[in-house]
Parts: structure tokens; sequence; C-alpha cells
């Protein structure tokens, strides 16, 4: 294709009706804002999954009087223990006393023992893949009446949904963020033809098809989003990564007590792996949006 | 080359600036282009340099029919005229250089191969020393003498001129229209629009006459 100049000139004098501050300016804030809310997307879904896969697929299991014997004969502690043991798909462990103690603490107090309540036997039971959760509650309360089977998978349900909500208005402000960039760009370039009008119509005049002049527009465009958008991405990293470290106890992978956070395992590779895609998104959308521009303007030349 | 069927002309809803155009100009021919001010002489020659298309009637330009082109045809139709405009149109942030370079870099003629060209061109022009030098730095008929060089340096097949010695002293003037000739001789279409009659005595040539709007008759000016 035949350009006006060698590449990199500036026939059309772009550099001064394009300024490489407003606009690289706003295409960082955006990527800034685009980060962080891919950052949120991410931790968002990270949750969501922990919180399906993981404390979801628990059932906690309380026997009153556990002391007491069933109408079959065997203590209803045993009997529940009995059943649980040969229900398949599942996994279940009584909780000591010592760990009863521990979850009472904080309403009894460390003087649980000399109250001489009648505690409860709590089984933790882990549900694996194709466990029915409602069969085995039947099953429960036939054993020992009166067990009381806690379905954590209700509340992590509702969390998971809780933790979708957040995923979609991450991306929503993603969208939101890419389309006032498409916006931005388009009104800058905008500006660009009306300042350089008439320098336009002579190199039209001349012969210069609209995929030189588009071309030469979204080269500058793309350039100064490019530039703009790598700025916002340095300036977002610290921001994520000082965020993930506050948040790093909260994590699913959160470091031992007492370690030293790892600072660039702090985001996850996922995470690590989007973020550069964001200056060239953006960097994309300027392409587009200029040639589109561009050529949508030339389009009103005879 | 150039015919014209009953063509038009009018700027969006108002008066119609040209109406009912007639004529033909064969290849290699040249014409003065004559008129009062206001008389449609810029718009003639904004129709033939394709900045607008017809309202009414029927324009071919080196065998292209005008009215009915493809916009992505008349590109390479405006590449084969070159233009002298009367407020030159240069681009302010280029040289003098890279002014008369355009023509040949939009024909994708490659950069090793135009220097040599455009700096003859800036000679002949007696530009060759300011080259480098930007528009707002060249006298008015300096800048003229760029048009002008740039208008040429493709050889243009029809070569279109408003005022084109309007600020050149009397011996660039000369030069400007012994170039003229010699392009003419060589193939080139020319139309030179001017009020400079002592020019057109100099140079005596058919014309076309026009007065509001309308084509008064070919005469030969001698």
């Amino acid at each position: 294709m035949a350009s006006l100049r060698p590449r990199g000139s500036d026939d059309l004098g772009l550099r001064r009706a394009l300024s490489d501050t407003l606009l690289p300016l706003l295409v960082a804030a955006m990527v800034f804002l685009a980060a962080l809310a891919l950052a949120g997307m991410i931790a968002a879904s990270g949750l969501a999954r922990h919180w399906q896969g993981g404390a979801a697929t628990l059932l906690t299991v309380q026997v009153p009087q556990p002391d007491t014997a069933t109408n079959a004969g065997p203590l209803r502690a045993a009997a529940v223990a009995a059943l649980l043991g040969a229900t398949p798909r599942i996994a279940a462990r009584r909780l000591s006393a010592d760990e009863l103690a521990g979850i009472l603490r904080p309403w009894l107090g460390t003087d649980a023992g000399p109250l001489a309540l009648d505690l409860p036997a709590v089984f933790e039971v882990r549900l694996l893949d194709g466990a029915d959760p409602q069969g085995l509650a039947v099953q429960l309360a036939k054993a020992a009446p009166g067990t009381l089977v806690e379905q954590n998978s209700v509340w992590f349900d509702r969390l998971g949904e809780l933790a979708r909500s957040l995923q979609a208005s991450a991306a929503l402000a993603v969208l939101v963020v890419a389309l006032v960039a498409t916006a931005v760009v388009a009104v800058a370039t905008r500006a660009g033809l009306a300042a350089r009008r008439d320098a336009i119509e002579i190199v039209y005049g001349l012969g210069a098809t609209d995929r030189m002049i588009a071309g030469h527009f979204s080269r500058r465009v793309t350039m100064l989003v490019f530039s703009g958008a790598m700025f916002g991405l340095l300036l977002a990293i610290p921001m994520l990564l000082g965020l993930a470290t506050l948040t790093a106890p909260f994590s699913p992978n959160a470091p031992a007590a007492g370690a030293a956070p790892d600072v660039l395992r702090a985001l996850p590779p996922l995470l690590w792996a989007l973020l550069p895609v964001l200056p060239l998104t953006a960097a994309a959308i300027g392409w587009v949006t200029a040639q589109a521009t561009v050529r949508r303007w030339l389009a009103g030349l005879p | 080359m150039v015919r014209l069927d009953g063509v038009g002309l009018r700027y969006g809803t108002g008066p119609y600036v040209l109406q009912d155009l007639n004529f033909d100009l064969a290849p290699g021919s040249f014409r003065w282009l004559l008129g009062a001010s206001g008389a449609g002489k810029t718009s003639l020659l904004r129709l033939l340099t394709l900045a607008v298309r017809p309202t009414t009637g029927q324009l071919s330009l080196l065998g292209v029919h005008v009215e009915t082109a493809r916009r992505r045809d008349l590109p390479q139709l405006r590449r084969q005229i070159g233009t002298v405009f009367q407020d030159f149109r240069l681009l302010a942030h280029l040289s003098a250089f890279d002014n008369v370079a355009l023509p040949l870099r939009l024909a994708g003629r490659p950069e090793g191969q135009l220097r040599a060209d455009v700096a003859e061109m800036l000679r002949w022009v007696g530009l060759a020393r300011r080259a480098e030098a930007h528009p707002a730095e060249l006298s008015g008929g300096e800048q003229q003498r760029v048009a002008i060089a740039r208008a040429v340096i493709s050889r243009p097949a029809l070569l279109l001129a408003d005022e084109p010695t309007g600020n050149l002293d009397d011996v660039q003037a000369v030069r400007l229209m012994q170039l003229l000739a010699e392009l003419n001789r060589l193939g080139t279409t020319i139309v030179v629009a001017t009020h400079n009659e002592s020019l057109v005595r100099r140079h005596p040539a058919r014309a076309l006459h026009l007065q509001d709007g309308k084509l008064r008759e070919h005469m030969e000016h001698a």
C-alpha cells in the first residue's frame, strides 16, 4: 500500500491534532479501572469455586443425647457413626470432646465441663461426588430420631450466587470501561479530524485513499492508547498487589501463619495472564474505533 | 478527455452556481477559463478536480463518468489531475520538498526514486535552496511555485490552475507558461482560470467564458 511518507512520518500533522497527553491519561484511568474490575471478577470467581467446592460439601450432623440407647439397642451416637461409616460416597469424622469444647468456648467459656451439659455428638461429614445428602438425612432420622443435619450447601449456594453477582458486576464494569474507552477514542479522533480537516482535504484531493488517511489516524491513536494503557496498567499492578496482600489471609491459598507473603504469588495466575491483554485490547479498540470514525467521516467527502 | 453534458451544480439547497454546461476538451488541448468574479470559474474547477460531483448532467473525466463512479475509484482518477489552487493549499507542517513529493508518495513511488525528481522540480521553480522551508517561511510567490511544482510533478493527464500567476513576478510567470506549454505539448490537457488579460493575450488559445454560471461560447484569443 502506498503511504504518504515513510513510516513514522506525520503528513497530516496528527502529532499536534491528537495530543499525546489527554487521550493517554484518559485511557490510563480506564485501564486502571478495568484492571481492578478484572481482578475483582477473578477473585469472586475464586471465592465461588472455593465455596462451592470446599465448605459447601460439608454436612454437620448433631446427635442429641448421644449416650442414650436407641430402640434397636446401640447408643444413638454409635448408631449414627455406624450408619455414616456404611454410607458410600461420604467421609465422616466425629468431633472430639476437646474440639467441641473449643467450638463452645466463645459462648460457655472454659468452664463448660463443670456445667455438666449433655452435649450432642457432632459429626463432620464430607460429601463426595454423587452423595445424596437428603437421603442421608432421612436415614439418620430413622437411626437416631432427633438427629440434626445442617446442610452447609444451602448457605453456600447463596454465597455462590452472591459471588456470581459480583462476577457479573465486575464483568459489566469491564464492559462499561470498554464502551467509554471507545467513546473517548471516537471523540478524540473526531476532534483530530476537525483540527486537520484542511490537511485531510488536501491529501484527499491529491488522491489519498480512505485507507491511507484512516491508517494515519489509527496508527497515531493506537500508539497513544497503547502507551496510556501501559501507564494505567503499571499504576494498577502495585494497587492490586497491595490489595492481594491485605486480603491474603482470607484467600483459599492463604500463606501459613507467620510466613512472609509471596508478593508475586499474591495474584492468581489467571490475572497475571489477563493483565497484559488489557493494553492490547485497548490498542485494538483504539485502532478499530479510529478506523471506523475516520472512514465514516471520509464517506461524507465526494 | 473531459466532457460535460448539461452539467449543473448547486451547493446544498442553494441556487445553481453552474447551469447547463456543455463542452469537450480533447487530450492535449489548452483552454483559458475566463469570467468575472462569481461567474463560476472556481466551481467549475472544483467539479473538474472532483471536489464536488455535478448536481445535474453528466461529467466524464479521463473516461470515467464522475456522477456514477464509485468513491473508491476516484482517488486513482484524482492522481491523474494536477491542480494549482489560488490559495496554494500547501500543508503547513510539511517542508517545500515534502509538499512537492506528496503526489509521488501517494502514487506509491519508492522514496529513493522520488528525491531526484522532487529536487529537480524545486530547482526548476527556483526553490532548490528552500527545499526544507515550510510554507510559513516562504513568500506568497514562493508558495505558489511550490504549489505549481506539486501540481505538475506527477505529469498529470489533466492540469487545472486557478490564477496560477497571481503571486508570481513576470519572469516566473513566463517560466510557468513555458512549463505549461511544454506539458501541453507532451499531451497534458490544461485549463487555466485567470483574470490576467495580458497573460491571455500573450498566450493565445481557446477560452471558456463563464457568465453567471453559464458558458457563453468558446472563443479564440489571439
